[in-house]
């Protein structure tokens, strides 16, 4: 069942909020300890808040199409007076006295947070395995990882241990988890849903989005938690949010783009395969496949990881041990604590990532590395302009593999980054994109399918994502 | 020994006069218990972002215009990357690639005439929290309350080449910030600090010497201190045939000496960088115009007016125009009673008095210029005698009290008609029958006497002119009288 | 060829960073930073001559909140994250002036 049907049962009164939080909580005490998805479940509360919804919906109060569904968010978002760790040591024990506005656009939906999700600690790796708390398994096969950041969110909603799940990406950590993990997750133009309470790991590129099972129940989440907030500067006035009405429109004479650089060396057979599969499915519903050259293609990662580094450590410096969150047991002044709280609170990928930032910002490298990089992301971006004017989406694989074993990514960092390869420019470009499962590997892992759309143009991803799930069930 | 020059640039922080801190709705008033003005954004709390506030901008345009710069129409802000705990995100928003304001300039004058100061640029900050030490516990505390109450950082050229060039400077800024609303430039409050970035050369030399900064300056004679100091220290170092070292020193007022600031912690790498959480600022045409447009007339301006205008001396102008609040209590009474002359004396006379007797600020002298007025107007007229007026106005002074009304029932009102004067002179002059005939017989001194006992007896009701006009006459006809007979 | 990364500027990423390394640690941090700054080295291969790098995607309107007090006395709140306080400011180890 997905989240808009368990919404529709709830308001025809087939079931009560409280059974449809129920039966998340039964699944999740089924499975969680094999997959490991939650940091924190808020069992009690859910119950409490279950009933006060089933009355406002009685009342008329929550009136969307999300009115009683659970839904699970992402560790990095603040729900507050909850625990939101970042997956990191060094917010073990921070409670928010704020809220992310996503979080409260949900609780205005009526919709019920069920717990908070595993993660990369602070969103930085691709396979949820760099959390403090434990890695999250892959619920297709337990050996794999879930993928990352947002792993626990998108194999909550694979599992069933949740209809629907905040995640959060500024590298592609909506969209390759959720390509791991076989469900639809979406990855927002910049600046549509505000970045209020979502602890920052790159603050240029990072964006919260929905996860589902499918892309109505996606656009659904969207709808909810998109808009304007004062409380973010970045945050866009926009004024078509109505995503949902794409979602039954044809595909007919839509011109869809493949940079045909995606699909030479690097990419996986199996998921080679499984995209061309998913091209035949696109015409088969009278859309026009056309292949095109992307030259900036092998710029895309280094100024990714620039880009992305600089700004963490920057963002990151606020964890010192001084306001909130780990201080370490001894030290000796000052600048040692500093020194012992920070290296003892973050974990290696954030500690890299952190090193490798200050670096490129330093004296004597800023204009070498991060301006460079800022350069080659302004090319990288009228690159896809051009492809704009031309096509309507780009598709993409989401990720060049299926899921990987657990303990194989974390030994050799850069190849892991080199997996990043078709979900950063989304993000440098501030493009919104939608991961869609396309099929699977002979291991029984889930491929995903990527569609990206310009700027504001959520729509169209929306209504070609779901004329693909149409297509594929015909 | 030789002949060295002192060069002087300064880096001058004004705090802003807004209510709210540039990057939350966070009051930024004064005084308050420690982080009773604080929320998520001042304290740096993860997730939390910074909004800019629309009149941080308005301020610092203001202050640009007046000091002659140009404007950076789109100007972006920059993180400032240093770790320590007054400084809650260990960044500071600051501006470093596009400053909002740059390339002015403003006029000094000093005892060798004028000359203007170079402003290199002027751009929008937020300012740290408090650091107290705690000497019970051995550690340091620190409280929000002042971190990101909006600044802007004034950064001249090094044009200056004495303490009483960078005094007339720092005064001229103070003048031009209060006049403009912008900021109160308090030293004591610290809404105005100079960092004083000084290097000596020897005279007649080209290129600049090794510069340091001194930092900790919070009062005018303080700065003027440390100036004479540390030219004397880096004259010294030379003369020794020793280096100046380009560092970072803080000045100690008490012991009147400076010390390095420096810890091999400190890399001195700021790694400023665009802060991606704030898009750019534009500033149009319009905004620009409009600023212009309602500039307030400076004090320099006022200074001239007053003088050609109104009449009044250099000294009372400047005296005046100190603070602009007293300024604008000025000009209203002078409007007011159609006499800028008279208004004039009675601020240089009673107001500065009271206020100074009275411990009060200029800017906290709080009474209607419209009662002052009135009361000028009703001694202009002789309703009221001058003595009494300065009684009536240190009520006014305190409590704003209506002049008119008070006068009135306190019965201190001049009486119009004569019947008064008249028949208290006819008692007088029958109760002193003895000094009543040595003036008849033409011994004038006598005249004063009489003047006296009149104005003691009718405590300021009528005026001595009045009281002169009926003794003469009274004595005149009495005279006459004898004359006839 | 790439910066490379010698003792010095590891030591002083590291003071930047406020990150320690030991011994065991160190070689991997330099050899992780290494293997990634040679990576980013194809950036050169680009041509940005004449292209202005773009720090904000968005932003051609102002964006500003109105000069108003809208936050109260929180001190409780924010302070109850704090590792170490005291009369209600946050302690940290004594700071030299």
């Amino acid at each position: 069942m997905t989240a808009l049907e368990l919404a529709e049962k709830i308001k025809q009164r087939q079931i009560s909020v409280l059974d449809g939080v129920k039966t998340v909580f039964a699944e999740i005490e089924k499975k969680e300890n094999r997959i490991h998805a939650y940091l924190d479940i808020y069992k009690k509360e859910a119950y409490a808040r279950a009933r006060q919804v089933e009355k406002g919906i009685a009342e008329g109060i929550y009136t969307g199409p999300l009115a009683g569904v659970p839904v699970a968010v992402k560790d990095n978002i603040c729900v507050k007076g909850k625990k939101t760790t970042c997956a990191s040591r060094m917010l073990e024990n921070f409670v928010p006295p704020y809220q992310a506005e996503a979080v409260s656009r949900l609780e205005q939906a009526g919709m019920i947070v069920i717990g908070k999700t595993n993660m990369d600690e602070f969103a930085m790796g691709s396979t949820t395995e760099t959390s403090a708390y434990g890695i999250t398994r892959n619920p297709w096969n337990t050996d794999h990882v879930p993928g990352g950041s947002s792993g626990g969110s998108c194999a909550a909603v694979a599992a069933g241990e949740a209809y629907l799940a905040l995640g959060s990406d500024t590298g592609g950590s909506i969209r390759q988890p959720s390509s791991f993990c076989g469900v639809t997750g979406v990855k927002p133009t910049y600046g549509t849903v505000s970045r209020y309470g979502l602890i920052a790991y790159a603050s240029s590129l990072d964006q919260i989005g929905p996860i589902g099972k499918n892309t109505a129940d996606c656009a659904a989440l969207l709808e909810v938690i998109a808009g304007r907030d004062p409380k973010d500067s970045t945050s866009l006035d926009r004024k078509d949010l109505d995503f949902s009405e794409a979602m039954d429109q044809k595909i007919t004479g839509m011109k869809f783009g493949i940079p045909k650089e995606y699909l030479a060396k690097g990419l996986d057979g199996e998921v080679k395969n499984s995209f061309m599969e998913a091209l035949k499915i696109l015409t088969g519903q009278g859309a026009i496949v056309e292949f095109f050259s992307v030259d900036t293609m092998e710029y895309m990662i280094p100024a990714y990881y620039i880009i992305a580094s600089a700004e963490a450590s920057s963002n990151l410096e606020r964890f010192d041990g001084v306001k909130y969150g780990y201080r370490a047991a001894d030290y000796e002044g000052l600048h040692d604590m500093y020194y012992r709280t920070r290296t003892e609170g973050f974990g290696e990928e954030v500690k890299r990532r952190i090193m490798l930032g200050s670096f490129v910002l330093s004296s004597g490298y800023y204009d070498a590395y991060y301006l460079k990089a800022l350069r080659a992301k302004a090319l990288i971006c009228q690159e896809f302009d051009r492809a704009f004017e031309k096509y309507d989406v780009i598709l993409a694989p989401a990720a060049p593999h299926t899921a990987p074993k657990i303990g194989e990514s974390l030994k050799d960092p850069l190849s892991m980054y080199l997996g990043d390869i078709y979900t950063v420019a989304v993000n440098l470009c501030g493009l919104p994109a939608i991961s869609v499962p396309c099929g699977m590997d002979s291991k029984g892992l889930p491929i995903g399918i990527q569609m990206i759309g310009n700027r504001f143009e959520e729509k169209k991803i929306f209504r070609s994502a779901a004329a693909f799930e149409r297509g594929g069930r015909d | 020994m030789k002949q060295y020059e002192t060069v002087i640039g300064l880096e001058v922080h004004v705090e802003l006069a807004t209510k709210t801190k540039i990057f939350c709705g966070c009051s930024t008033e004064f005084g308050g218990a420690p982080n009773t003005h604080t929320c998520p954004v001042c304290t740096g709390m993860p997730g939390s972002l910074p909004v800019l506030n629309r009149q941080v901008v308005e301020f610092a345009l203001k202050a640009g215009i007046a000091a002659n710069c140009k404007i950076h129409q789109m100007c972006k802000f920059d993180r400032k990357n240093y770790f320590y705990p007054d400084n809650p995100q260990n960044y500071q928003i600051s501006q470093l690639y596009l400053p909002i304001c740059y390339d002015g300039w403003v006029e000094i004058e000093t005892s060798s005439g004028k000359k203007k100061i170079r402003i290199h640029e002027m751009h929008m900050e937020e300012d740290a929290g408090k650091l107290i030490h705690d000497e019970w516990e051995d550690c340091s505390l620190v409280d929000y309350n002042r971190s990101g109450v909006p600044l802007i950082e004034i950064v001249s050229e090094p044009d200056m080449r004495s303490s009483e060039e960078v005094i007339a400077y720092l005064e001229k800024l103070r003048f031009m910030m209060q006049y403009l609303g912008v900021s109160d430039c308090k030293l004591q409050e610290g809404s105005m600090r100079a960092d004083v970035n000084l290097s000596v050369r020897e005279a007649g030399s080209e290129t600049f010497g090794t510069r340091t900064e001194m930092k900790n300056l919070n009062s005018f004679k303080a700065i003027a201190r440390a100036i004479e100091g540390e030219r004397e220290r880096q004259i010294e170092l030379l003369e020794a045939g020793k280096k100046v070292i380009q560092e970072t020193r803080r000045w100690d007022d008490n012991k009147e000496s400076s010390h390095a600031m420096r810890s091999k912690e400190d890399a001195k790498d700021y790694r400023y960088f665009p802060d991606p959480d704030l898009p750019p600022v534009h500033i149009s045409d319009q905004w620009i115009a409009r600023l212009k447009e309602s500039q307030p007339e400076l004090r320099e301006e006022k200074m001239l007016r007053y003088q050609k205008e109104y009449g009044l001396s250099e000294y009372d102008s400047g005296i005046l125009t100190e603070t602009r609040h007293l300024a604008k209590l000025f000009e209203e009474t002078a409007v007011l009673c159609g006499s800028p002359k008279k208004a004039a004396n009675w601020f240089m006379g009673e107001v500065l008095r009271l206020a100074r007797e009275k411990g009060r600020e200029p800017e906290k002298v709080s009474f209607s210029p419209e009662h002052l007025s009135s009361l000028i107007v009703m001694v202009e007229k002789k309703e009221v005698s001058p003595q009494n007026a300065k009684k009536v106005f240190e009520k006014v002074f305190d409590q704003d009290i209506d002049p008119v009304v008070y006068i009135e029932e306190k019965g201190l009102k001049i009486v119009e008609d004569t019947g008064l004067l008249a028949s208290t002179l006819e008692r007088i002059l029958e109760e002193n029958p003895g000094p009543l005939n040595e003036l008849l017989g033409g011994k004038e001194k006598v005249f004063g006497f009489f003047v006296g006992k009149m104005m003691r007896e009718l405590k300021g009701k009528a005026s001595p002119d009045a009281v002169r006009e009926a003794l003469t006459k009274e004595i005149e006809s009495r005279r006459k009288q004898y004359g006839d007979n | 060829m790439a910066k490379l990364i010698d003792d010095e500027t590891l030591d002083n990423v590291c003071i930047l960073a406020k990150l320690s390394l030991n011994e065991k640690t160190r070689e991997k941090a330099r050899e992780d930073m290494q293997k990634m700054l040679d990576y980013v080295e194809k950036l050169n291969e680009l041509d940005t001559e004449g292209t202005e790098p773009l720090t904000h995607l968005f932003g051609d309107e102002n964006v500003f909140r109105e000069d108003v007090v809208t936050n109260g006395d929180d001190r409780e709140e924010m302070l109850a994250n704090a590792p170490k306080m005291k009369e209600g400011q946050y302690q940290v180890p004594k700071t030299i002036g």
